[in-house]
């Protein structure tokens, strides 16, 4: 179980990114958080991954209180962020290095064959087009079976065949081992494709305006009327997100609610 | 290179490329030596047409012919020797201690702060105001002209690995930090393999200048040497012999420049440069 109470972040220079995010994700969860630019989303995705840690509230991964990067919870950027100077092979065994060599080398194997790259094992990352270089990092934060995967914009950058595509891949892999998936997406068609709940987030400070369930079954048709009207929810949620006379989510929820795990 | 990598390569493919690769390398080494070869036939010709008597500037012919006569008696070897080693024990001191001081500064801030602004002030100083002081010092002998030398090597060095570090990708060392890596395990996985090609820049710097030193130090007073050949040929009138002395400090910190080159391609194969060859990794 992911617990997040009251997350906020003021950065030292002032800026107050994130106000009094709360929530809790149960493990296998795929919890996709979207909004618009400022509202806080990758400053809660690093206080999750301890890289920035919060300076009000807590983040609790079963029972353990996050400051720091933690062996259970795995990241993906928004680039790849591969080592340049490391084969592809060397990069996703990047999180092994205790591993004894012939299982470490079983293991990238594996991994490269699951992501669909077992032929580049030996090359540069310069040699990859951008969608192996993110099934590379894919692969990379997989390795090391972490219980939470955190994704910040993984597919952002990529054309929407290869995002497609990798959103699918995502799911195949996530079904392996059903870590608790938190992704950041500006992307309503990835989030309800991907998502069994959405977080809709608002700015200034960033805070959580709204939550949706997503109960489509998956894989998910993304043409069919079901998937339209949960994007259509997401939508109006985001229009209303935006409207400063629109009350926040909290305010009039977290009365009943301040022992919500 | 790992067992994956290895196995990934198709063992057909690597006689080609060697083949290539070859044929690469012997292609620059022409191009390189056309500009030389073609002004020193130039020159050449121009003397043997009676267009320079080729008394101030020898022509090539001379200039090997005084490098043959040298080496036939021995001269070359003991004035070439005394020089690379100069070079050699100065480059050392230079480059251990511009990386220890260049990291030091790059990794910490607040040592940055302390050390910085002495060494740019001390960098600004002419390596010719450094002599009478380490002569006072250090004395006329080897001590100071290797002193000298690595002042020389000291600052590109420092500042180069300074640099590097300072322009390491914030993103590249978060994945270390994601990955949980410990302070040393950060420098040598994420720091080094970073810094490895600005520090190959400051150390081909580094030589350049020692290279540059060393004459400025054998000018000052030495029996030995190339710098020695280069006054004792003023001294005495005798150009083909300066030349001759130029020509070999050209050949030596060409080929020492090589050298570092050379040992240092198979790391940075990785690179992904505006001019890496096609195929080179």
């Amino acid at each position: 179980m992911l617990g997040l109470d009251r997350v906020s972040k003021t950065y030292p220079n002032g800026t107050h990114a994130l106000e009094s995010f709360s929530a809790s994700i149960p493990q296998g969860e795929i919890a996709v958080l979207i909004g618009g630019s400022g509202c806080g989303k990758s400053t809660l995705l690093r206080a999750i991954a301890g890289l920035d840690p919060a300076s009000r509230g807590a983040v609790v991964l079963d029972g353990e209180t996050i400051t720091r990067p933690h062996e259970k919870i795995g990241i993906i950027f928004q680039e790849p962020r591969l080592l340049p100077w490391l084969t592809v092979a060397d990069n996703v065994g990047f999180g092994l290095a205790s591993t004894p060599a012939a299982e470490r080398r079983a293991i990238v194997a594996r991994a490269l064959t699951r992501v669909g790259l077992p032929d580049k094992a030996g090359v540069w990352p310069r040699e990859l087009s951008g969608g192996q270089a993110q099934r590379v990092a894919i692969a990379r934060a997989l390795v090391p079976r972490p219980e939470v995967l955190l994704l910040d914009e993984p597919f952002s950058a990529l054309d929407a065949f290869t995002r497609a595509d990798l959103q699918d891949h995502l799911l195949t892999l996530w079904a392996d081992s059903q870590p608790t998936l938190v992704m950041v997406t500006h992307d309503v068609d990835e989030a309800v494709t991907l998502a069994d709940r959405i977080f809709v987030m608002r700015p200034h400070p960033g805070r959580l305006f709204d939550e949706i369930a997503v109960t489509l079954p998956r894989p998910r048709d993304r043409v069919s009327t079901a998937f339209e009207q949960v994007k259509r929810d997401v939508l109006t949620s985001l229009n209303r997100s935006l409207d400063r006379t629109v009350p926040d989510r909290e305010e009039k929820s977290l009365k009943g609610e301040a022992m919500w795990w | 290179m790992t067992a994956v990598e290895i196995a990934s390569r198709p063992a057909s493919d690597a006689a080609p490329v060697r083949g290539r690769r070859g044929r690469g390398a012997l292609r620059r080494a022409a191009l390189g030596l056309a500009l030389p070869v073609g002004l020193g036939a130039a020159w050449e010709l121009a003397v043997y047409a009676g267009l320079s008597d080729g008394r101030l500037v020898p022509p090539p012919s001379v200039v090997f012919a005084t490098l043959w006569e040298l080496a036939q008696t021995g001269e070359l070897w003991v004035h070439t020797r005394a020089t690379v080693l100069r070079v050699a024990a100065g480059f050392a001191i230079g480059v251990v201690a511009g990386t220890l001081l260049g990291a030091l500064a790059g990794y910490s801030q607040r040592s940055r702060e302390v050390l910085d602004p002495t060494l740019q002030a001390l960098r600004s100083i002419p390596s010719i105001a450094w002599v009478p002081l380490f002569i006072l010092w250090l004395g006329i002998f080897e001590e100071s002209k290797i002193a000298l030398i690595a002042v020389g090597v000291f600052f590109p060095v420092y500042l180069g690995v300074m640099g590097a570090i300072l322009s390491v990708d914030r993103k590249i060392v978060e994945v270390g930090r994601a990955f949980r890596l410990s302070g040393p395990a950060l420098v040598r996985r994420i720091l080094l393999p970073a810094v490895l090609p600005s520090y190959i820049v400051a150390l081909r710097s580094g030589l350049g200048l020692g290279w540059m030193f060393v004459v400025a130090a054998e000018l000052l007073g030495a029996a030995e040497g190339l710098g020695f050949l280069l006054i004792d040929g003023q001294q005495l009138g005798k150009p083909a012999q300066i030349v001759a002395a130029i020509v070999a400090f050209a050949i030596i910190g060409k080929t020492t420049d090589w050298l570092i080159e050379a040992a240092s391609a198979p790391f940075l194969r990785w690179e992904d440069r505006f001019g890496a060859r096609a195929g080179a990794a």
